[in-house]
Order: structure tokens, then sequence, then C-alpha cells
């Protein structure tokens, strides 16, 4: 695809804490990257535990979200990105 | 707690004084309407108020208006939102979420609203929160249960926090909201409800559910204007009025002689009913000018003419309503009825009233609401006004426009006023004539009679009744009759003079006949007198005579005796 020809594609995964959701969605969102996007890709994991403002600064709501900040457009998927292929459609990264 | 719930007060005129001080302290309260009916403004207002009066920081999580609409919306009505901001405050927190952009894929929470609330408040040290409205949320995400659990669990979180929460809700069919937010908040619930009727809209609160206090159950209505959002709990106020035994001047001497002692007592409810133009606009004028005069203020509030032209036509009777108008001391206040709803018109007669505290209020007329609104409503609102007023020791003058002839008002007032003045126009001889009758005065013995009612530019007259053959006489009739009494008084009085007249001469007559007879006795007499004295002369001449003869006869004998006669 062409926007993953040179584009590395910023993921942001926004957590609470070590519950069990937020490690379910590490997980998976590792999973998927090595799997899918190897080497194309930047992930960054914020826990707004520690830092609060973030969630206000970037609009978050809901615990687990994935942020698909570049390329654009901004893309959010919330939940612990438990459906591999539901998450390759909605980041649009497919192969 | 032994002494029930605390409360935190909204400062929402009139709210607090229906809640018995508030809303729940530490408590969520849910305020619910159809769109458009203030709910926002509520909220926006409990949270204002809390930051401003009461320092109580609060953060404001709105859901769907921006926040600098929200600072906006407000500042028309005087808000100084961002001055709070800017103090740190107030926290307006902004939740946007656009289903559009969110794709949900596995199990979430949403922890994260929680941590900016929590970040929020913390930030601020928020006593208040305003959730504006939570039901977004609903259309945002697509797993209904989880966020079921989660509201419950943040309306818990709220609790646990201490937090006097506002949280506003749509309403729904059948339900008071849409996503039935009323099972999660049980403490308080407030509906909001924003009727049209026939084409005037009304506002209304009521009080759903207050749980541990005692609360007013009543629709009230409330208003949204240039001062914010208030409430007008006019419920029963009792029957506590101040009486005074003081009587206060209606501005026409002639009507307050009719009633023994002079005027009516002060705080009196005054009705003056009369068909159109008979004069009531007018009396109630000179009753306010009468005030004025005293020294006291006046409040007219009129439904039919405006400012300008009540001065100047009551300048055409010789009183002057404009100094006291530029004095200060009248407040004028024209507004349509079908202009606001009985209850904005209430709401705002009711605060004009509390703002410049006058000892008089006329209101004309009353009559202008019948053809607003429902006849029941408007009898509810002439009720609270009459006790309102009553409560406070203000003189009330109502004018009632009547349709017919007759001591009736439709919105069945006259049993409510103390005082009730009949203002008729009769026509008669080819002539319309203005009456007044004092039909009530409670208290007070008055006059019973029909008063002819005269207006000219030496101000208001009541003549007497002219009471003719045919009964009592007005206007031109009068008029006649009077002026055909006055030529037969003339006349009756030309006569007694003649009469007088011929009686001294008759006497004058008498007296001289007298004079005469008089006259003649007194001859008589004189002749008498003459008669008898030469009757005396004679008897002596003859004496001597004999006398003489008989010395004559014995002495015939002495010479030298010369005999005479």
């Amino acid at each position: 695809m062409a926007a993953s020809s040179n584009e590395p594609v910023k993921l942001v995964l926004y957590v609470a804490g070590e519950t069990p959701k937020s490690l379910a969605a590490i997980r998976n969102l590792e999973k998927i990257c090595s799997e899918h996007l190897a080497g194309k890709y930047r992930v960054e994991v914020i826990d707004l535990k520690k830092q609060p403002q973030l969630a206000r600064e970037h609009g978050i709501v809901a615990i687990p979200t994935l942020v698909k900040e570049l390329p654009v457009p901004i893309r959010k998927i919330i939940g612990d990105l438990s459906d591999t292929q539901k998450v390759l459609v909605h980041l649009s990264v497919e192969e | 707690m032994t002494d029930g719930i605390t409360k935190s007060a909204t400062g929402i005129e009139g709210f607090d004084d229906l809640t018995l001080g508030g809303l729940p302290t530490g408590r969520p309260s849910l305020v619910c309407g159809s769109a458009g009916c203030g709910k926002t403004l509520f909220a926006s207002t409990f949270l204002f108020n809390g930051a401003r009066l009461y320092d109580e920081p609060g953060v404001f999580v709105t859901f769907e208006e921006r926040p600098v609409d929200i600072v906006a919306n407000v500042d028309s009505l005087g808000f100084d939102l961002q001055g709070l901001i800017d103090q740190s405050k107030i926290h307006i927190e902004h939740i946007e979420i656009d289903p559009s952009e969110v794709a949900e894929i596995g199990d979430y929470d949403l922890e994260a609203l929680f941590l900016r609330l929590e970040f929020a408040v913390d930030q601020i040290g928020a006593k208040r929160i305003v959730l504006d409205t939570i039901e977004s949320l609903f259309s945002a995400f697509s797993n209904p249960a989880i966020l079921r659990a989660e509201i419950r669990r943040l309306f818990d979180w709220l609790k646990q926090k201490g937090l006097t929460a506002v949280i506003t809700g749509e309403r729904g069919d059948g339900s008071l909201t849409r996503q039935g937010l009323e099972e999660y908040v049980s403490d308080c619930v407030i509906l909001l409800d924003h009727r049209v009727d026939n084409q005037i809209s009304t506002r209304r609160l009521r009080i759903v559910k207050y749980r541990g206090t005692a609360h007013g159950t009543n629709e009230y209505p409330f208003l949204i204007d240039e001062d914010g959002f208030s409430v007008l709990p006019v419920s029963s106020l009792g029957l506590g009025h101040k009486v005074f035994d003081e009587r206060i001047s209606t501005g026409v001497p002639d009507l307050d002689a009719m009633l023994t002692g002079g005027g009516f007592y002060r705080g009196s409810s005054i009705l003056l009913t009369g068909v159109a133009g008979s004069g009531k606009s007018s009396l109630a004028c000179m009753m306010a000018d009468a005030a004025c005069a005293r020294g006291e203020r006046a409040l007219y509030l009129s439904f039919e003419e405006s400012e300008g032209q009540t001065v100047r036509n009551m300048k055409s009777i010789g009183t002057d309503l404009g100094r006291w108008l530029k004095s200060g001391q009248m407040r004028y206040i024209a507004a349509r009825p079908t202009f606001y709803s009985l209850e904005m018109h209430l709401a705002i007669m009711l605060r004009e009233i509390g703002r410049f505290k006058p000892q008089l209020v006329v209101l004309d007329p009353i009559s202008a609401f019948t053809g607003a609104a429902d006849i029941s409503e408007v009898q509810a609102m002439l009720l609270r006004i009459v006790d309102y007023l009553k409560s406070n020791g203000i003189t009330a003058v109502f004018t009632h426009l009547a349709h017919v002839q007759q001591a009736e008002t439709d919105a069945g007032l006259s049993s409510l006023m103390d005082g009730w003045i009949l203002l008729l126009n009769r026509e008669a001889n080819g002539e319309f004539n203005r009456e007044l009758y004092l039909l009530k005065a409670r208290g007070i013995s008055h006059s019973n009679q029909v008063r002819e009612f005269v207006m000219s530019n030496k101000g208001i007259h009541l003549l007497e009744p002219y009471l003719g053959e045919s009964g009592a006489l007005t206007g031109s009739a009068r008029r006649n009759e009077e002026a055909r009494t006055r030529r037969a008084e003339v006349d009756r009085l030309a006569e007694v003079a003649r009469i007088q007249d011929q009686v001294g001469q008759r006497r004058r007559r008498a007296l001289a006949q007298i004079e005469t007879l008089r006259a003649d006795i007194d001859a008589d007499e004189a002749e008498l007198k003459r008669l008898v004295k030469a009757e005396e002369v004679y008897l002596r001449q003859s004496r001597t005579d004999s006398a003489e003869m008989a010395r004559g006869r014995g002495m015939s004998n002495s010479a030298g005796k010369t005999k005479q006669d």
C-alpha cells in the first residue's frame, strides 16, 4: 500500500494502569505489529494514570484507545484489539 | 446523619426556597427536560453561583457544546464565566466523541473519562460538577451494556468524591430521560418543562423526587431572562397579611368622602371594574398620583397603554404623572399580555415589585390576560399577585374591563378584593354618562350612592346624585332638571316676596285705619269733655243765679245793693 511504503505508522496506545484490558491491548498490539507491520511502525504506550492531562489533550474517553496519528487521517480504535483483522482494516494498513 | 441531608444552595432565585436550601450536597441530582427547556442554563447557573457566591469551584463537563459556546451563552445573561475560568474557579471539560472516527474492537471501559474528571476536579478543588449531557455517550458508543455499567460507576464515583453534581438528561418518551438515567440518580430529580399554549410558551419546573427532604410538589413556573434562571415558588402564602389602620387617599377627594374616614386602608386590594371608556385607568392613575404625592413609590404595570400615552392622557385631566416618572417615584412598565406567558408576567411583576419596593401597584387591566390564557390560570396568577402584595402591605389597584354593565369579573376576583368600585357608562336621553358606584369597601362604612363621575381638566369629580321625579338623573338630563328647579325656585321666591309685600301693605292700611279711628275717638272724647265742662259751668251758673235770685229777693229791703244780672 502507498501509505505504508515510506511513512512509518505512528501508533499511540492509551492505557490506565495495569488493568487486564490494558495488558490485553498491549499484548494484542504487539502481536499485530510484529506479524503485520514489521518495521513500519512506531508504537508509544501512554499510561493516563500517570499523565491524566494527556487524556484531556488528546480527547481520550475510553480505555484502552489506540490512536493512529500518522499517516493522516487520524484513526481511533477503542477496546482490547482482540480482532486483528478489524484492527488492520481500521488502521488502513493491511498489506 | 441526624439532622438530615445537607444542601448546597444553587443561588437560583426561588429554587433554594422551594427545596429549603438547594440541591443535596455531595450527591448527584438529575435535571431532565425536553430540548430547549433550560437544563444547561440551570446547570451552569448552579455552577456559576457556586463559584461566585459560595466559594465552591466547579467543573463543567460538556459532551455537546464547545466551551467557547458555553461561555458565550451565559455571557448574555451577565455571567462572566471566562473570568471565573481565568481564576481557576471553574473549569470546562469538553468531552468530544466523534463516533465516525472511532471503532470499537474488543472490551473497553471509560477509565480515561474518570481520569479526566478526576484530574479536572483535583486541579481546581471542585466541589460541584455538571455533566451536560451524559446521554451523548450513548450515541458515541455502541455497547450499551458497558455504558450503563460505566455510568453507574461514574455516579458512585461522584458520590465517593463528595461532589454536588448536576446531571442533565433529555426527556424521553414515557420516561424522564431517554436513556433512563433516573434509575442511577435516586436522590434528586428535577423536571423542566416547556409548553406552548395559545402560542405562548411557558416554562415550568417540578421536583419529581428529593429524597430525605420536604419539598414543594407543584409545578412552578420559571423564567429565563437577562437575569438568568429564576423559579417562582408562588405557593399559598397563607393569610398572614399585614393589616393597616392607616387610610390612604384615592386622589379623588369626592371619592375619599364617600368612604367614612377618608380613603381606603393601606394594603387594600382595590378593583376598578367598568366598561370601555368608563375612566378606570384615569382613576387608577389618580391613586398612583396620590401615592407619589404622599412621597411613596408607585409601580404602574400596564398591559394596554404605553407610558407616553398614559402621561399625555392624564395631563388632559390635570394630573402630571411625568414628574413622578422623572423623579423616580413612579415606574411604568408596559407589556402586551401576549408578549409573555402568564408565568413570565407574574415573574416580571414580582421581580419588579421586589426591586422597586413600591407602596402602591397598579395592574391595568387584568382583563387583558383573560384573552391570552386559560381563565383558571389567570385566576391563579392574580391570586398569587394579590397574596404577594397583601403580605407585603402593598396597596394594589386592579382595573378590569367589563363587557356588560354588571358587577362581575370573569377573572372571579371580586371576593379577593377589599375594595370594589364599579364604573358605569349609562346611556340616557341620547348621551352616555359616567357613573361611579362604591360596591364594596371592607371595614369601611361607605356611601351607597351612585355618583356621577365627571372628568375635566380640573381632575375627577363625583357629583351628588340628582334624584328627579323619575329616578337619578345624570348628564344633560340632570342639568336640565337642575335648571328647571332653579327656575321654579326663582318663581317661588318671587311669590313669597309678593305675598310679603301684600301683607305689609295690608298691615299699613290697617294701621292707618286704626289711626283714623283713634283720632275719631279723641275727637269724641274732646267733645264729651267740652260738654261735661259746659254742663259744669252751666250748673254752677245756675246755682249762682238761683242764689243771687234768692238773695235779691231777701235783700230787696236792703238798699245800696246792686243786683247784677
